[in-house]
């Protein structure tokens, strides 16, 4: 059998593209975690990064706009999560749970004028230098500055975690507010920076889902990819380098569904669909085993409240 | 000036007074929305949660709304307060739908007094299954039972989905999603003539005596309250903690699964693709808005079962989206953690003494 080299450069660009949403509110996800935040909304603030970027880009016709603008509509709703979790010191799971209900719902709601509308094509870089190298042409050229800039994430946010300063004082947070409270952080203030960074990436993984990957909207179109991501951190044992091959992973997993069907392997679509969350399941307990390791890389204060009487 | 005090106890008193005051801030903000959206805010709250209950067929479809989330959360109760996080209800509802689907769809052409307590207890078994999986690979696997049980929830709903339109659809149904009708024995009878009502009613006020029994009554009930509170005393005290996650998992797993007896055959009387329009999730508000208490359950699910009753109606008669619903659970749980303020921290008025 002869397989064309470069509809394999083909399969792996699109295994790429449908993990760059993960990849983004995974690293997002990750610097809350590490401030010691659990925060469950990924999949309300996701689908609110959607609808914001498909409306604004509708409205106001600037894709520039719009992508921005479903950062900032992530980042106002992770502040109503921040201001409950870290204010109001209220519970992060049940918070995080009202979120994604709350989030589903308004989206819902402001998309009702938005179902139906085509999109518009978002502009690719480097598309010239697409037919120049087999296998790796379609990998490297050709995409929206979106799916760059994730996979750059990754190592922007390592490096931000191990060698910056800012970096530093987010782990020690997560680590152990107590004592990075009594070396005069500000525990409140830096959780507050990490749940809405957190909120403005879920927001840019939204506006890729509903700008990029499939250019529409579709009531809740997130379809879980929010949970996913949440999974990914565990994954990745909070370490972001290991996001980058986590969300690959379950890239493949949702293009192989969609060859599988295309060359008539005889398994019901629906297996095949239930297979990310079914793996997703077997990886989490193989990562968890080890309850030691999960130990030492889980940041020790997550989903903890964190209140100091002044 | 005002300073904010840390209370020494958390206040018995605003413990139940805040879902009240979450409702009232609820339905303030839910006025703004509508306002926001162009419409009358008092005319659309009145549709959203008079209109709908205003006859005697509305408040039987309340109660039918009403009973899967106060059985479910019920259950959610018991994981809640020993600080098990099962998020999965959903799933667990559908999966006890599918088994109990399946053993009803044994019997589709006979008829009997014995059909109805096998499918009832089918569907019982198939919660507590479904459930026992993020409770074993959360003993004994250490893996986190919230993400756990949530993908099951999209597990679920995939097997339902395969098996109405393949294996199980109804060979004379010209390919809907959809299976044969359950014989009439398999079906929970109807209370009353031409309303919904049916009697899975009495499943959820037997859960709620049962577990009230439970929480207050029993040395369990005791142990789970000492676990909610730190899982170090609870060790300490020498509580057996593997058994008693795998325990209140089973418990949430089996009212989840007769809730989805309840929505399959009851009214419907088959199975279809949507069995539940996410009450499993829709629980989890009641759980906490009811205060993990039987008493509050049974009144917070009828108040958050108008949300569902008064998104339908609003959506007929103002062209308002249906899921206005979701948007109103979710600020309900919202301003009721928001509230739980009050019971920690106490505003103190300190006089201008100079």
């Amino acid at each position: 059998m002869i397989v064309d080299i470069n509809f394999v450069g083909l399969i792996i660009a699109s295994i790429m593209a449908s993990a760059v949403p993960l990849i983004l509110a995974s690293c997002g996800e990750l610097i809350t975690e590490r401030s010691g935040v659990l925060n469950l909304g990924v999949e309300g603030m996701m689908i609110i990064g959607a609808i914001s970027g498909f409306a604004l880009m509708t409205v106001t016709g600037s894709l520039i706009i719009a992508v921005f603008g479903a950062m900032l509509a992530g980042v106002l709703i992770s502040t109503i999560f921040a201001f409950l979790t870290q204010t109001l010191i209220t519970n992060h799971v049940a918070t995080g749970l009202a979120l994604t209900i709350f989030g589903i719902g308004i989206s819902a709601m402001i998309g009702k004028n938005f179902v139906g509308i085509p999109g518009k094509e978002f502009p690719v870089l480097f598309e010239g230098l697409k037919d120049t190298i087999p296998l790796l042409s379609p990998i490297l050229f050709g995409h929206s500055i979106v799916f760059y800039f994730a996979f750059a994430l990754p190592f922007i946010t390592s490096y931000f975690l191990k060698k910056t300063k800012i970096g530093l004082i987010v782990r020690a947070v997560g680590d152990s507010p107590e004592s990075a409270s009594n070396q005069g952080v500000n525990v409140r203030l830096v959780r507050y920076a990490c749940i809405l960074y957190g909120g403005a990436m879920s927001g840019l993984a939204g506006a890729y889902l509903s700008m990029i990957y499939t250019p529409q909207w579709i009531e809740n179109m997130t379809g879980g990819r929010g949970w996913i991501a949440l999974a990914l951190v565990v994954f990745s044992t909070w370490n972001p380098i290991k996001i980058l091959i986590g969300a690959m992973i379950f890239g493949g997993l949702t293009i192989i569904q969609f060859h599988m069907q295309a060359i008539g392997v005889r398994i019901p679509v629906q297996f095949l669909t239930a297979l990310p969350y079914i793996v997703t399941i077997i990886v989490l307990v193989v990562i968890s085993r080890d309850s030691r390791k999960i130990r030492l890389s889980t940041p020790s204060s997550l989903g903890k409240s964190f209140y100091k009487d002044n | 000036m005002i300073k904010i005090v840390k209370r020494d106890q958390p206040s018995k008193a605003i413990f139940f007074f805040t879902p009240i005051l979450a409702i009232f801030l609820t339905l303030i903000a839910g006025g703004i929305i509508f306002y926001i959206l162009g419409f009358k805010p008092f005319e659309a709250l009145k549709f959203f949660f008079i209109v709908p209950i205003a006859d005697k067929y509305g408040f039987s479809e309340l109660l039918l709304k009403a009973t899967p989330l106060c059985l479910i959360a019920i259950g959610l109760s018991f994981c809640f307060k020993s600080n098990n996080w099962n998020i999965g209800a959903e799933g667990q509802l559908t999966f006890g739908a599918i088994v109990s689907g399946g053993v009803a769809l044994l019997f589709y052409d006979q008829e009997g007094f014995y059909i109805l307590p096998i499918v009832i207890l089918a569907g019982a078994i198939g919660g507590m299954i479904y459930a026992s999986i993020p409770a074993i690979l959360k003993t004994y696997f250490n893996t986190n039972e919230i993400l756990v049980s949530l993908m099951l929830v999209y597990v679920s709903k995939l097997i339902l989905d395969y098996l109405v339109v393949g294996p199980w659809s109804n060979p004379e149904g010209f390919n809907f999603p959809e299976t044969r009708q359950f014989s009439d024995s398999a079906r929970l009878p109807l209370l009353f003539e031409g309303l919904r009502i049916h009697a899975g009613i009495f499943l959820a006020l037997a859960a709620v005596v049962i577990s009230w029994f439970v929480f207050y009554k029993t040395y369990l009930g005791f142990q789970m309250k000492v676990s909610g509170f730190s899982l170090k005393t609870a060790k300490y005290a020498g509580y057996k903690g593997k058994k008693m996650i795998i325990l209140v998992f089973l418990i949430s797993g089996a009212c989840a699964g007769l809730a989805g007896v309840g929505e399959i055959t009851g009214p419907i009387g088959q199975l279809h693709r949507e069995v539940s329009p996410d009450y499993g999730f829709t629980a989890i508000i009641v759980a906490f808005l009811g205060r993990l208490h039987p008493v509050g359950i049974i009144f917070a699910s009828l108040v958050v079962a108008i949300t569902y009753l008064g998104a339908e109606t609003a959506q007929i008669f103002m062209q308002i989206p249906k899921y206005t619903g979701q948007v109103f659970q979710g600020m309900i749980l919202f301003f009721l953690l928001a509230s739980d303020y009050l019971l920690f921290f106490k505003f103190k008025f300190i006089g201008t003494k100079k």
